[in-house]
């Protein structure tokens, strides 16, 4: 079996970064003139990337299927993102953030690069900050925090229910500014197909422009991929209709190792899925549980209206269960106790499959704390509404207006339904302490690797690790690799190697269009989407998984002899796009259930109902899982596993509890 | 509660962007109100697909209002009848039932047609190319509670910040003018102390940039301000223009 080498630099866990950056081979800067680096992806990860390699004198192509860089899925992120600056004095620290992060992980996370994730945290909002990015304010004109699920500390910097956005913005900013001086070439609407190799290193990527159809080969001495997640495997999920795993994928199929696919992040706060023509789920932020109450009523099947049911009939279950963290428990947790009420029969709405997430009682304090303000002495229950919800509506408006587009129902006057979707995948391409794969030149950053989240990612911790490794960790990095190539030369590619990836993407989409047979490519990705979620999902048993996986290969059969694409090859093709992406949905899947086969435990997002505890957490095996598992691509459905151990010299192991 | 919908739709078809295109008439039956318009235009594809026609292409992605890639002409409006959304956020809902919904691309002539209703807004990139940033490179920045905010100019700059970058202005524009998205940046960075270092400059390349690309110019009708879905607000224009001017007068 090989061994996975991580390259953890030595020294106290403190020390590691610090100590490397002062020792990593540098490249001059004339030298970087003449390397070029492909970047696949323009969010969070791949724009702050992109901007930062070019501002330090590194050729940089840019790729998106996108129309511009500004639209990949980062936009979409609402809450906040994390950092350990202790603005608020309440005991936060580097320290605490590593801590969080590993324990909500629940262990399963590699201890140098979370920490790492903590150190450069603060240096993500002075730069932000710095390029113009309007974080919320108090009114002394400093920077406001509020808290997210799985800490005890106010450590979430954002900017209304559109952090993501901000962050995106002022990343794609500086990415359009190096577009400008000429120094990042960008090329939108341009689908990454393969990855090409020479001698083993990553040399390239094919990629097809999406409104003429045509093939292109692009030459890099390095390969970044910042392509996100894999959470449409489910169909439904919040991931944006484009988000795909094909890059990852063709990637893994050149011999980068996918690690610890199955750990799947399931959002507890979405809205319900309302009819069969649902295209895809919305996330309502977690900053709601900062002053939202999520309830059930305590009897079962209770067809009252919310507004019906009397205080002492409401089962406050979070609150009961978890009285330390309460409605604020991480998401894993926080969704597996949504799924276990509805499961036992107390949902409600019409599909009983929601429950409720109530801002009255924020309203009348919010209210209240108004009235102290403006010095109210005696203010009316009228007065005292008008003022909460407006201090409600300045917090959250955009996504209560949001709620009420998508509903119909006014979550100013009712409590919002909500339920579990499919989120973020905290697994992805196996990456070492550089960001780089199993092959040589080829990196993954932001949501597309494996590395900061373990079995479980904390809230408002995605924004900041695509900010990390794309402004702070990889400029650094990804110079332990290039300065062994600075004799390397730009390369043709009029090269064989070029020539046959080119070819086998050619081969794959004839094949595709020649299929022509009778059912659009929804009908394949919503039944995979179907067999995920009911057998990978919130649980998974061994009996369901091996099922899933015969399911999933006979779909696969029947993808490829009966899916039907209309258009041309040589045109804009949205359906040929889906098909190729959903080919490669259909393995993930497999390789997805496989992993949760393999996982005889459970663990954060991982829940495997023969491994749970008597009151139903999650009951970790430390002696036989404390590691990351890699898998390696050998021929379809085949995949042999690499481990990684995770060591925890600093961190005592223990089960996690928020009660 | 969830009803159901027959409607006429007239669509614009395109090939690409070399050919002439035309409306074509379709019928749908069945719609559930609680469909998003898009879904609504899924369903009309999947029947396409299955009678062995090309489907309509559009662009869309996050499909929740916020990446700024859905961009239809419903009726005569940009992003259809409501107010303050995008079409992805349209319900169908806000139809009757034996409703004609007519749908076209973003009409421009700085936002080419590449196919059916999928427009080419790479000029709003370019405009931000242009001068739409700070000038800070990654590492050089201060504590960011160093220079204290008036929360305020925060908030009004959010405010300008909000722009998804959808062209919904221009398309509302009789004259397809890009000021509102163009103001809406300078106004952002122009209110922050950040920004303020590079507005005059700022402002000039970013406006010669909008010449440059074809979008007309601002006549004061407030369309792209009643067609925003983000509600970006037209003062921004007013003080782009201040800004323009005043770098114009003291320019060296």
């Amino acid at each position: 079996m090989t061994k996975l080498d991580a390259k953890i630099p030595g020294g106290t866990l403190a020390d590691k970064w610090t100590s490397f950056k002062s020792s990593v081979p540098l490249v001059n800067p004339s030298n970087k003139r003449s390397l070029e680096i492909i970047v696949v992806g323009s969010g969070l990860a791949g724009a702050s990337a992109a901007a930062s390699l070019a501002e330090l004198g590194y050729k940089v192509k840019v790729f998106c299927f996108q129309d511009s860089p500004r639209r990949a899925h980062s936009i979409a992120a609402q809450g906040g993102i994390n950092a350990a600056k202790n603005y608020q004095n309440d005991g936060d620290s580097i320290y605490r953030l590593f801590y969080d992060t590993i324990k909500g992980g629940d262990y399963r996370s590699r201890e140098a690069n979370v920490h790492r994730l903590a150190e450069v945290s603060g240096n993500i909002i002075d730069q932000c900050v710095a390029q113009g990015v309007p974080f919320a304010r108090e009114y002394g004109g400093l920077l406001s925090n509020r808290s997210f699920g799985g800490t005890q500390v106010q450590r979430t910097f954002y900017a209304a229910g559109q952090t993501g956005q901000q962050l995106l913005l002022g990343a794609y900013s500086s990415l359009q500014r190096q577009i400008g001086m000429g120094n990042v070439k960008m090329y939108t609407r341009h689908e990454m197909l393969d990855v090409v190799t020479i001698d083993g290193k990553a040399r390239g990527i094919i990629a097809r422009d999406s409104v003429t159809g045509a093939l292109e080969r692009h030459f890099g001495h390095a390969v970044l991929l910042c392509t996100g997640g894999y959470g449409n495997v489910f169909y439904l999920s919040t991931n944006a209709m484009g988000s795909n795993v094909t890059a990852a994928w063709k990637a893994h199929k050149k011999g980068a190792f996918f690690a610890n696919p199955c750990y799947t992040q399931i959002h507890p706060t979405c809205i319900p899925v309302s009819g069969d023509h649902q295209s895809k789920l919305t996330l309502m932020s977690e900053s709601l549980r900062n002053d939202g109450r999520i309830w059930v009523p305590k009897k079962e099947n209770d067809t009252r209206k919310a507004n019906e049911i009397p205080e002492d009939e409401r089962d406050y279950y979070l609150e009961r269960r978890y009285p330390a963290f309460g409605n604020l428990v991480p998401r894993d947790i926080a969704s597996r106790a949504a799924k276990e009420r509805c499961d036992a029969g107390f949902g409600v709405g019409t599909s009983k499959m929601a429950v409720y997430l109530d801002y009255a009682a924020a309203i009348i304090r919010y209210g209240q704390g108004e009235a102290n303000k403006h010095n109210m002495h005696n203010p009316s229950d009228e007065e005292i509404q008008a003022m909460g919800k407006a201090v409600v509506k300045e917090k959250y408006g955009n996504l209560f207006d949001m709620y009420k587009q998508i509903t119909g129902e006014d979550p100013y006057q009712v409590p919002m339904r909500i339920y579990p979707a499919v989120h973020y995948t905290m697994g992805g391409l196996w990456v070492d302490y550089n960001l780089m794969t199993t092959v040589p030149g080829l990196y993954a950053l932001g949501e597309a690797n494996f590395s900061d989240h373990g079995a479980n990612r904390l809230g408002a911790s995605a924004l900041m690790q695509g900010l990390a490794d794309g402004y702070f960790v990889i400029p650094y990095t990804i110079g332990a690799y290039l300065a062994a190539e600075i004799r390397t030369p730009a390369m043709s590619t009029d090269t064989p190697d070029f020539e046959a990836a080119e070819k086998a993407v050619r081969d794959r989409l004839e094949t595709l269009m020649n299929i022509k047979g009778n059912k659009p490519v929804d009908y394949f990705h919503k039944r995979l989407g179907k067999i995920m979620w009911d057998e990978c999902g919130m649980a998974r048993s061994a009996e369901g998984l091996k099922a899933s996986i015969k399911e999933i290969q006979a779909l696969q059969k029947e993808f490829w002899s009966d899916v039907k694409i209309p258009g041309e090859i040589d045109n804009l093709n949205p359906e040929l796009e889906k098909a190729g992406r959903v080919a490669d949905f259909l393995e993930l899947g497999e390789l997805m259930c496989i992993d949760a086969l393999d996982r005889d435990e459970s663990c954060g997002g991982h829940f495997r109902t023969e491994f749970q505890t008597e009151d139903g957490e999650a009951l970790r095996d430390d002696e036989k899982y404390a590691y990351v598992a890699a898998w390696e691509y050998e021929k379809q459905s085949k995949f042999k596993l690499h481990k990684e151990e995770l060591k925890y010299e600093n961190i005592k192991i223990a089960q996690r509890s928020y009660k | 509660m969830e009803g159901h919908l027959n409607l006429t739709l007239k669509i614009w078809r395109q090939k690409n962007a070399s050919v002439a295109g035309k409306f074509e008439t379709y019928q749908v039956s069945g719609i559930s109100t609680d469909m998003s318009f898009l879904e609504m235009i899924d369903v009309l594809n999947n029947r396409l697909i299955e009678e062995g026609d090309d489907p309509v292409a559009f662009d869309h992605d996050c499909r929740e209002g916020i990446c700024g890639m859905c961009s239809m002409y419903i009726n005569g409006r940009p992003h259809g009848p409501n107010r303050g959304v995008t079409t992805c956020q349209l319900h169908m809902r806000s139809f009757k039932d034996g409703e004609t919904i007519t749908v076209e691309p973003w009409r421009a002539s700085a936002f080419p047609v590449i196919k059916d209703l999928v427009v080419n807004r790479s000029s709003f990139d370019r405009i931000i190319a242009a001068g739409g940033f700070v000038s800070v490179n990654t590492g050089n920045a201060k504590d960011a509670n160093n220079i204290p905010i008036n929360k305020d100019d925060a908030d009004e700059a959010f405010a300008a910040a909000a722009c998804i970058g959808c062209g919904a202005c221009v398309a509302a524009c009789k004259n397809a003018s890009a000021m509102l998205f163009t103001s809406a940046k300078v106004s952002q960075l122009a209110l922050l102390p950040q920004g303020q270092i590079e507005a005059a400059t700022r402002a000039q390349a970013m406006v010669a940039q909008m010449d440059e690309e074809g979008f007309g110019a601002c006549s004061n009708t407030g369309a792209c301000e009643a067609e925003c879905p983000k509600g970006i607000s037209i003062e921004n224009i007013a003080r782009m223009n201040r800004e323009y001017f005043s770098a114009t007068f003291t320019s060296k």
